[in-house]
């Protein structure tokens, strides 16, 4: 007899019990697992739908189509019965443009947009130094922006049609030698002021000739004199031709050769334009003048030492807002009597001297997480000061400070908004103000706010996500 | 370190240099734009509209003065300055003139160094209350919380106003105008305070008008009035005799569209000196004999410019009052051009 | 093979100031100097020539006049014939009242929020998310801005707390009613909360530029004396424990060292609450907390938090695995793990970050601007500089004092800082 009582297969696995499998399951162990985590659950879901119940009438209720603010009310009351309330997003329909840019005039609307999209352009040869994959990608994204917001925005056809073959031409030199790419770069700054600013096209290439001649004078001088009095008398001879001769060199090349852009006065810049010049100028500039302060203040030269110390410490010790009010109010008093610039300018100077303290903050960090061996490292090789901070430490120390110099930026932008107490057009509250003193709106609150927050949530979030990405890529050590 | 050279250059390429503090006219002139501080908005008085293109009662005292300066009433460059920044501005010598409601008092005059050369708006201080509050004067106002804009003199006039009256109040400060409305509106005080012109503009603009009063005191004396620098006497002469311009030009009857008509044909001799006919007048003030004319004819005479911005037929629906020509019962005088 | 040239001989030469790294240091820092002297000089003299061409002169004199402008909130008694120095006072004490709730509600908050957005609850760790993401990608001054029109928006006027006979007789509840026992009132022009008032009151001491309230005083040593007694205590009772291997009881003395001598002293002074209550516009009695200051408030500290949730969250994150293993393993519940392990240890990596904002807390105080709060800003900075026309003398002086507060914080904080961190050896 061969009769076994035991199994001499698997039985099929039996589907796990109800409450320990699929959603029930999940919530389970997410949402209830204690009681602690029951109260939460249900606090969470009541917040949420507290809000949503608040919000979700006045958004259902938006209008789109009207004049006033007074017309809205009537739409919304004919439509959803009387006593109820509506977004006007009417108000963002007539006045968008005010709050990207400005007084900026409307036909040409192309350079602040062909600006911005270069900015990416001119960024990627640094974030991406030599890795053809994320340059292409990086360019091509611009190429597409700059195709369709071109067109939607009317530029005349010269201007499209050269920024595309510039696009096309960084295109093809990524492809061959990615690194030539950083020209570009260096460009950039006087390319942007002029698209922004527009005049004379010879202004900026003038002035950016005085640093070929900075550079000349340097190379010519060096053997003769020495590296220091060199690069002292290419930095004269470079200042003497900003002061004295950049304009006539300018008015003679203009007369010869008349070519350049409509010329645009800082007082119509406003909105986003206004808050992305700010911030991008004030953090490019104060780059350097952050790794000066950083390096100053690990000096072991007392002298340069305190001197650091003291500007990082007094500007990182006070708010913005009252360096703001020095540029507007009290900067007149330090400049020789007569002196006066424009106001975006003043602000820009001491938004960047805001920012340089706190990025010498950011690098001075970098540079004490580096290693002591480095340092001792260049050391061994021989390297003077300048090549081993050139070419063995600041590499690396920038490289670990990119997402915290990231943040930085982000915080720089957001407290751009700071500049209406000094009577600029911020999209938040000045060009707000302005919209809200304006006889149609009287009145608007919520839509304006909610317009701009939305517009800063996404530039500032996408900035943090990034340099979050940036982080992760960049960590090449112990993993 | 090359683009923080670079920046320097920037600076000094769009320097704005040698501005000296006398001799405003010919940096006006030289620059070919008026440079004119105005409100960051204030409705009716001075507001940029959708297109960026300001609009007012202040902003087109300073387009008749580059119109009479410089030819054009469009070249002016309006710069918003806040009840903070704005006399700072015209001392730095950021604007050439400042319209922008800025009350005349003695230590503006004196502390500040500031020449007040016309009053073009005579207001003053009142208060608007909601009606159901059933005040009918400011003295019942004990114990009322009071929204206030900072940075005026309305905050030292309300302080002294209930000082006197032995009553007491509760100051909400706001930062301005449209944002003092809504506090209003929501109810977070029991009344508001400001010069009487913005009460009336800002009850004109709500949806339930009716519902909202103007209490019959007016507390203080503020006479607005365009402001220049101190010491420059010619630049001064320049802008009052500019605003006189319009108030005469209403006087005799000479309108933005019928200013060439009366060139022609007025054997009025002031309105001839006036517009240029006859005279070298515009010459003396170192402008062009025909600066009033276009003054005149770029903004229309005062009486117009009232009646377009905040006059009976707009919105903001102010009466004359006080601003009526003296010949109609007003403070408005002009002193005779000859 | 060639010889070793000799060593250079010790001449001193011109170039050596360049080229010997023994010299260099000295002329960089020489010419730097005179850079900087020059620098100074010259902006000196621009000012003494600017000032002088606007007749202007530098003194502070003009902070002795008669200010006469009213100050909503104010913590020290103040009124429009007070000079502009008083005025100054009361809007620094407006800036510190909120650097100091703002920063401790923040930590609060952030430390909530940091802790549950590692939660493993699905539905709260997701809604931290955002919260964070939200607040700390718009700026400041946005929600500053919302705060104001919220909360003046949603909260009644002091009208529909009124009861009416006829109401009373038709059985209708007014539109809207305190909160907290009758005693707070929230309304749409401030909260309205009860003011603490003795009977028999110590009265205030003028001490010529200041008065000093005596009640307050009084408590606050009171409780600092008994907070030192109960301290000591404690370390009795520690060194009781040392020695012996057991600890006394100590729970009633601290209480009673605690809190019977406030209560005797509350009691003796006769304190008893001040209820606000409606009368006239306005609800009258207690304490007026206006909505410039909550606002600011409010938004400085959910801002703010959101920055300190992410300090807390890396914080905590930086502790490694083993740590909350270890603690397991000895049979610690999760939220004992957390409390006796985890969180001691992150607070040596949190302190340093955290400090820096309470610093841009108290820097954002400033921002006040916006809803016209009148702080340290409002009144030197702002009405004060309005109505003297002293631009130069106000700024100098109101970033003097906001370095001296910052410089004074972050020593106050670093000093902490030193105390909890471990002792390398």
């Amino acid at each position: 007899m061969a009769e076994s009582f035991t199994r001499s297969e698997m039985l099929p696995p039996l589907p796990p019990p109800v409450t320990e499998r699929g959603a029930i399951k999940w919530m389970r162990e997410n949402l209830f697992s204690t009681p602690l985590n029951i109260a939460l659950t249900v606090l969470g879901a009541l917040v949420v739908y507290w809000l949503i119940a608040a919000a979700l009438p006045w958004w259902l209720n938006s209008v789109w189509n009207a004049s006033s603010l007074g017309e809205c009310r009537q739409i919304v009351e004919a439509n959803a019965g009387p006593g109820a309330t509506g977004a006007c997003w009417a108000m963002i329909r007539e006045r968008w443009h005010q709050f990207l840019f400005g007084f900026y005039p409307p036909p040409e609307w192309w350079r602040p947009i062909l600006a911005f999209g270069l900015l990416f352009a001119a960024l990627a040869p640094v974030l991406f130094a030599g890795q053809k994959r994320n340059l292409t990608i990086v360019l091509g994204g611009v190429l597409v922006y700059l195709v369709v917001t071109l067109y939607l925005a009317g530029a005349p056809a010269l201007p499209f049609a050269l920024s595309l073959v510039l696009i096309v031409g960084m295109l093809a030199l990524a492809q061959i030698q990615p690194g030539r790419l950083l020209w570009f770069t260096l460009l950039y700054p006087a390319l942007c002021f002029w698209l922004l600013w527009g005049g004379s096209v010879w202004s900026p290439i003038v002035a950016m000739a005085g640093f070929a001649i900075l550079y000349a004078v340097f190379r010519l001088a060096s053997p003769l004199i020495g590296l220091a009095p060199a690069a002292g008398a290419g930095i004269v001879v470079a200042v003497v031709w900003w002061l004295y001769l950049d304009k006539t060199v300018v008015d003679l090349l203009q007369g010869v050769l008349p070519f350049g852009l409509q010329s645009i006065n800082s007082d119509q810049f406003g909105g986003f334009l206004l808050a992305i010049v700010i911030g991008v100028t004030g953090i490019t500039f104060s780059l350097p003048i952050g790794i000066l302060l950083a390096l100053g203040r690990q000096s072991d030269m007392l002298i340069v030492k305190s001197l650091s110390v003291g500007f990082i410490e007094f500007v990182r010790g006070v708010p913005l807002i009252t360096l703001l009010f020095t540029a507007s109010l009290l900067l007149q008093y330090f400049l020789p009597p007569g002196t006066n610039f424009d106001i975006i300018l003043r602000v820009i100077i001491l938004v960047t001297f805001f920012a340089a303290a706190y990025l010498a903050e950011v690098i001075r960090g970098g540079l004490a997480a580096l290693p002591r061996g480095q340092y001792e490292a260049a050391d061994a090789l021989g390297l003077d000061y300048w090549r081993a901070q050139r070419l063995i430490i600041l590499p690396q120390a920038l490289k670990i400070s990119i997402p915290a110099i990231v943040s930085t930026f982000i915080g720089l932008f957001k407290d751009t908004t700071l500049v209406a107490f000094v009577g600029l057009m911020d999209p938040l509250k000045g060009v707000t103000q302005i919209v809200r003193a304006d006889i149609n709106w009287k009145g608007i609150y919520w839509e304006p706010y909610i317009f701009v927050g939305v517009i800063f949530f996404v530039i500032c979030f996408g900035m943090s996500r990034y340099s979050m990405y940036l982080e992760r890529k960049l960590k090449t050590d112990h993993r | 370190m090359k683009k923080s050279v670079f920046f320097g250059a920037l600076a000094a390429t769009t320097l704005v240099s040698g501005m000296a503090l006398a001799g405003t006219l010919d940096d006006v002139k030289a620059r070919g734009e008026l440079l004119c501080g105005s409100n960051t908005g204030l409705t009716g008085f001075g507001n940029p509209d959708a297109s960026g293109n300001w609009t007012g009662f202040d902003v087109d005292l300073c387009r008749a003065v580059a119109a009479a300066v410089l030819g054009d009433p469009n070249k002016v460059k309006f710069v918003p300055t806040t009840g903070e920044t704005r006399f700072t501005a015209l001392q730095s010598g950021e604007v050439d003139l400042l319209v922008r409601n800025s009350t005349w008092t003695s230590s503006r005059d004196s502390e500040l160094a500031l020449d007040f050369v016309a009053v073009n708006y005579y207001d003053g201080q009142g208060f608007m209350v909601k009606k159901d509050l059933g005040v009918s004067s400011a003295k019942e106002l004990d114990g009322a919380t009071v929204c206030i804009q900072t940075g005026t003199t309305t905050e030292l006039n309300l302080a002294d106003f209930f000082k006197q009256n032995n009553i007491t109040y509760q100051p909400v400060t706001v930062a301005d105008d449209s944002e003092a409305q809504r506090q209003y509106l929501a109810g977070a005080c029991d009344a508001y305070t400001t010069d009487a012109s913005g009460l009336a503009a800002s009850r004109a603009t709500m949806p339930d008008a009716e519902n909202h009063i103007i209490l019959p005191e007016i507390i203080s004396k503020e006479p607005l009035g365009p402001v220049v620098r101190h010491g420059d006497n010619q630049w001064g002469d320049i802008v009052r005799w500019t605003f006189f311009a319009l108030l005469i030009a209403e006087e005799k009857g000479v309108t933005k569209a019928n200013v060439e008509e009366v060139l022609a044909s007025s054997a009025d001799e002031e309105v001839k000196r006036l517009l240029g006919a006859s005279g070298d007048m515009g010459v003396k003030f170192g402008l062009d004999n025909a600066a009033f004319k276009n003054a005149i004819a770029a903004v229309g005479n005062y009486g117009e410019v009232f009646a377009r911005n905040i006059g009976e037929g707009t919105t903001i629906n102010l009466a004359r009052g006080l601003n009526a020509l003296w010949t109609q019962g007003g403070l408005q005088y002009a002193p005779p051009f000859r | 093979m060639t010889m070793a040239t000799d060593a250079p001989k010790d001449g001193f030469r011109l170039s050596m100031l360049i080229y010997d790294t023994r010299y260099r240091s000295y002329t960089i820092q020489i010419v730097v100097l005179v850079l900087f002297a020059l620098a100074v000089a010259w902006l000196l003299n621009n000012t003494v020539q600017n000032l002088a061409a606007r007749g202007k002169e530098f003194n502070f004199g003009f902070l002795w006049q008669r200010a006469g402008y009213d100050i909503g909130q104010q913590l020290i008694p103040y009124n429009n014939d007070d000079n502009h120095f008083r005025a100054l006072l009361v809007g620094l004490l407006n800036t510190l009242v909120v650097a100091f709730f703002g920063c401790i509600f923040a930590t609060v908050l952030g430390v909530i929020v940091g802790v549950l957005r590692l939660s493993r609850n699905w539905l709260v760790s997701r809604l931290m998310t955002v919260y964070v993401e939200m607040f700390r990608n718009v700026p400041l001054l946005l929600w500053i801005l919302l705060s104001y029109v919220i909360l003046s928006e949603t909260t009644p006027a002091p009208r529909d707390f009124r009861v009416t006979d006829e109401m009373v007789a038709a059985g209708q509840e007014p539109a809207a009613s305190m909160m907290f026992f009758d005693s707070v009132a929230v309304t749409n022009r401030g909260t309205n909360i009860p003011a603490p008032l003795f009977e028999r009151g110590l009265g205030t001491l003028d001490l010529g530029f200041m008065t000093l309230n005596l009640n307050f005083w009084a408590v606050v040593v009171v409780i600092a004396a008994s907070v030192f007694v109960n301290r000591r205590i404690l370390s009795h009772a520690r060194a009781t424990q040392e020695s012996t291997g057991v600890r006394p009881v100590t729970w009633w003395k601290s209480i009673l060292v605690l809190f019977a001598p406030v209560i005797v002293l509350l009691i003796a002074m006769g304190f008893h609450l001040e209820i606000p209550s409606l009368k006239g516009f306005n609800f009258q009695g207690g304490i007026l907390v206006a909505h410039s200051f909550t606002a600011l408030l409010i938004a400085l500290t959910l801002y703010t938090a959101a920055f300190i949730a992410e300090i807390v969250r890396a914080g905590i994150q930086a502790i490694s695995r083993g740590q909350s293993e270890a603690a397991f393993a000895l049979g610690l519940r999760p939220n004992r793990t957390m409390s006796l392990i985890i969180l001691p240890q992150a607070l040596r990596v949190i302190i340093p970050p955290l400090i820096s904002q309470y610093l841009n807390l108290t820097k954002n105080t400033s921002l006040g601007i916006a809803v016209s709060y009148l702080d340290l800003r409002g009144t030197l900075g702002g009405i004060t500089l309005n109505q003297t026309g002293r631009e130069l003398e106000c700024m100098l002086l109101m970033m003097l004092i906001y370095l001296s507060i910052s410089l004074m914080i972050s020593a106050a904080m670093n000093m902490y800082n030193k105390s909890v961190q471990l002792k390398a050896r």
